[in-house]
C-alpha cells in the first residue's frame, strides 16, 4: 500500500534528532510536527521570521501578528525567537538549519528539483523554496512517486523549471525512500506491501536496487 | 515637523510626493504586518505605473491587491503571488509584469539596497530560471549568481510602536520584511499602532533606528487573517 500523507510525515519524523533546528514546508512536511518522537527536542523554523513555532492557537490565543510561512495562525513554543526576513534567510542560506523538509513536482537523478512552477498553469512563485534548497545540506523531499495517471516524478531529467540544481540527496515518496548519488537513484526502503517491481516500473530515472530492500517501519 | 520629530497628521501628508512610475517597497508577509492604510492612501491618490516590491501582493480586497482594479501597478517584484483572481487575470493577459524573486534573495536585495551594497552573490537560484541573464561565479567550488540590490523611491512600513523620532519596534511575525524595507526607501513612511515620546522606548529594544524613517503616522488597523487555523481547547 502506498503511504498516506500521515504515514509520509511519520517516516520523515524518524529522521529527526535531538536538538535539531528544522524547517518544514507547506503540505505534508507541516504534518511532520505531529510526529516528533518522544524524548527529543526539535525547534521548528518558519521562514517568515520565527524559530520555535508552537502548535495552532485556540480561538482565544489567535493573534493576527503571529503566523507561519503558510500564513496560518500559530503560537510560539517555549524558547522561541522572532527575527526579520533577512535574518531568517541568513539562517537558511548560511546552513544553520539542520533539516529541511519540502515538497516537489519532480526530482531527477542529478539531484535537481522542480517544485514551484508549471508554465501556463501554475505560476505562484517559489516563496522561500529556492533559498531552502540552495542553503540546506540535509534536505528530505516528500512527494508522490507518480501522477494519478502513473507518470513517474522521479526522472532522468526534470521537465519543469528548476527550483534548485544538484541539491537533493534524499526523497521520500508514497512508495519508497530513495537516496540520490553518483547520478542515480538508490532504493533504500519500500513502503509496506509495495513491491520492488512496482517501484521500478514507476521510476523513470535509473534506479539501483541492492540486495533485499527493507520495508519501512512505521 | 521639527528636529527629529517624524510624526505627520494625515495619510495625505504621509504619502505626499508619490508620483506615477515610482518604485515602492512594501513590508509585510501575506497580510501580516502590511501597511494597510498607506496602501489605501495610494489607492485613493490613484498613482499609476508603480513598480511594487513586496513579498506578496495581498488579496482581492485587502493589501496591495486593492491597487489592481484601477491598474495602478505596472510591475511587481515578489516571491509568491496569485492569492487573488484579478492578479492572475492581469498577469495572464500581460497587463502586469511579474518578476518572481526568491524570498531570501528579495529580503537581501532590500537589505543591500539600504546598506549601500549594490549587488551580492548568492547560491539561491543558480541553475534555475532566476539565474537567466545574471553573472555567475564560483567560490570554493560552489556556484553563485549576482543579484542586484533594490532601492525604492518610497518604502511603506508597518511597525507596532514608535517614538516621535521614528525609532521602531515591531511585534511578533509582523516584523518580516518591514525592517529591510524601512532602510531601502528614499522616503520611508511608517504607520504604527502607538506613538510614544522619545526616551520612552528602551534603546536596547529598538529594532529599526529612526535614522531610516522620514515620516511616521498613527493608524488603526484591521489586521486581517489569511488562514485562520485553530486547535480545539481540549487538545
Amino acid at each position: 500500500m502506498a503511504l498516506t500523507r500521515e504515514q509520509l510525515a511519520q517516516r520523515v519524523a524518524q529522521e529527526l534528532q535531538d536538538g535539531y533546528y528544522v524547517n518544514l514546508g507547506i503540505g505534508i512536511p507541516t504534518l511532520v510536527a505531529n510526529y516528533i518522537p518522544e524524548g527529543i527536542e526539535v525547534m521548528l523554523q518558519s521562514e517568515n521570521g520565527l524559530l520555535g513555532m508552537g502548535q495552532f492557537p485556540t480561538e482565544a490565543e489567535i493573534d493576527a501578528d503571529l503566523i507561519n510561512a503558510g500564513k496560518q495562525t500559530v503560537t510560539m513554543a517555549k524558547g522561541a525567537s522572532i527575527f526579520d526576513s533577512a535574518q531568517s534567510f541568513a539562517m537558511i542560506r548560511g546552513g544553520h538549519v539542520d533539516l529541511t523538509v519540502l515538497g516537489a513536482f519532480e526530482v531527477d537523478i542529478n539531484g535537481n528539483i522542480a517544485s514551484y512552477m508549471i508554465p501556463g498553469k501554475l505560476i505562484k512563485g517559489m516563496g522561500g523554496a529556492m533559498d531552502l534548497v540552495a542553503g540546506a545540506d540535509n534536505i528530505i523531499v516528500t512527494m508522490t512517486h507518480a501522477s494519478k495517471h502513473g507518470v513517474s516524478k522521479l526522472l532522468s531529467n526534470c521537465t519543469l523549471p528548476l527550483t534548485g540544481k544538484g541539491c537533493i540527496k534524499r526523497v521520500l515518496t508514497d512508495l519508497a525512500f530513495i537516496e540520490i548519488k553518483n547520478g542515480k537513484f538508490y532504493l533504500l526502503e519500500r513502503a509496506p506491501g509495495v513491491s520492488v517491481a512496482e517501484i521500478i516500473s514507476l521510476t523513470e530515472g535509473e534506479l539501483v536496487v541492492e540486495g533485499d530492500v527493507p520495508e519501512m517501519q512505521l | 515637523m521639527a528636529g527629529f520629530d517624524k510624526v505627520v497628521s494625515s495619510y495625505e501628508e504621509a504619502m505626499a510626493g508619490l508620483k506615477d512610475n515610482m518604485t515602492v517597497i512594501a513590508g509585510g508577509f501575506g497580510l501580516c504586518g502590511i501597511p494597510e492604510n498607506l496602501i489605501r492612501e495610494i489607492q485613493r491618490k490613484g498613482t499609476k505605473g508603480l513598480t511594487l516590491v513586496s513579498n506578496n501582493c495581498g488579496v482581492d480586497d485587502f493589501g496591495l491587491g486593492i491597487l489592481l482594479p484601477n491598474r495602478q501597478i505596472k510591475k511587481i517584484i515578489a516571491s509568491y503571488v496569485g492569492e487573488n483572481a484579478e492578479f492572475e487575470r492581469q498577469m495572464m493577459n500581460g497587463e502586469l509584469e511579474v518578476e518572481l524573486t526568491p524570498q531570501g534573495t528579495l529580503a537581501e536585495k532590500m537589505r543591500a539596497g539600504g546598506a549601500g551594497i549594490p549587488a551580492f552573490f548568492t547560491a539561491t537560484g543558480y541553475g534555475t530560471p532566476v539565474a537567466e541573464g545574471k553573472e555567475e561565479r564560483e567560490f570554493d567550488g560552489r556556484h553563485y549568481i549576482l543579484e542586484p540590490a533594490i532601492k525604492g523611491d518610497f518604502a511603506i512600513v508597518k511597525a507596532w510602536k514608535a517614538d516621535r523620532y521614528g525609532n521602531l519596534v515591531f511585534r511578533k511575525t509582523a516584523r518580516n520584511f518591514n525592517p529591510m524595507a524601512a532602510t531601502a526607501g528614499k522616503i520611508t513612511v511608517v504607520e504604527v499602532e502607538e506613538i510614544v515620546e522619545p526616551g520612552e522606548l528602551d534603546p536596547d529594544h529598538i529594532h529599526t533606528p529612526g535614522i531610516y524613517v522620514n515620516r511616521l503616522i498613527l493608524g488603526t488597523f484591521e489586521k486581517r487573517i489569511e488562514q485562520r487555523t485553530v486547535r480545539s481547547d481540549s487538545e
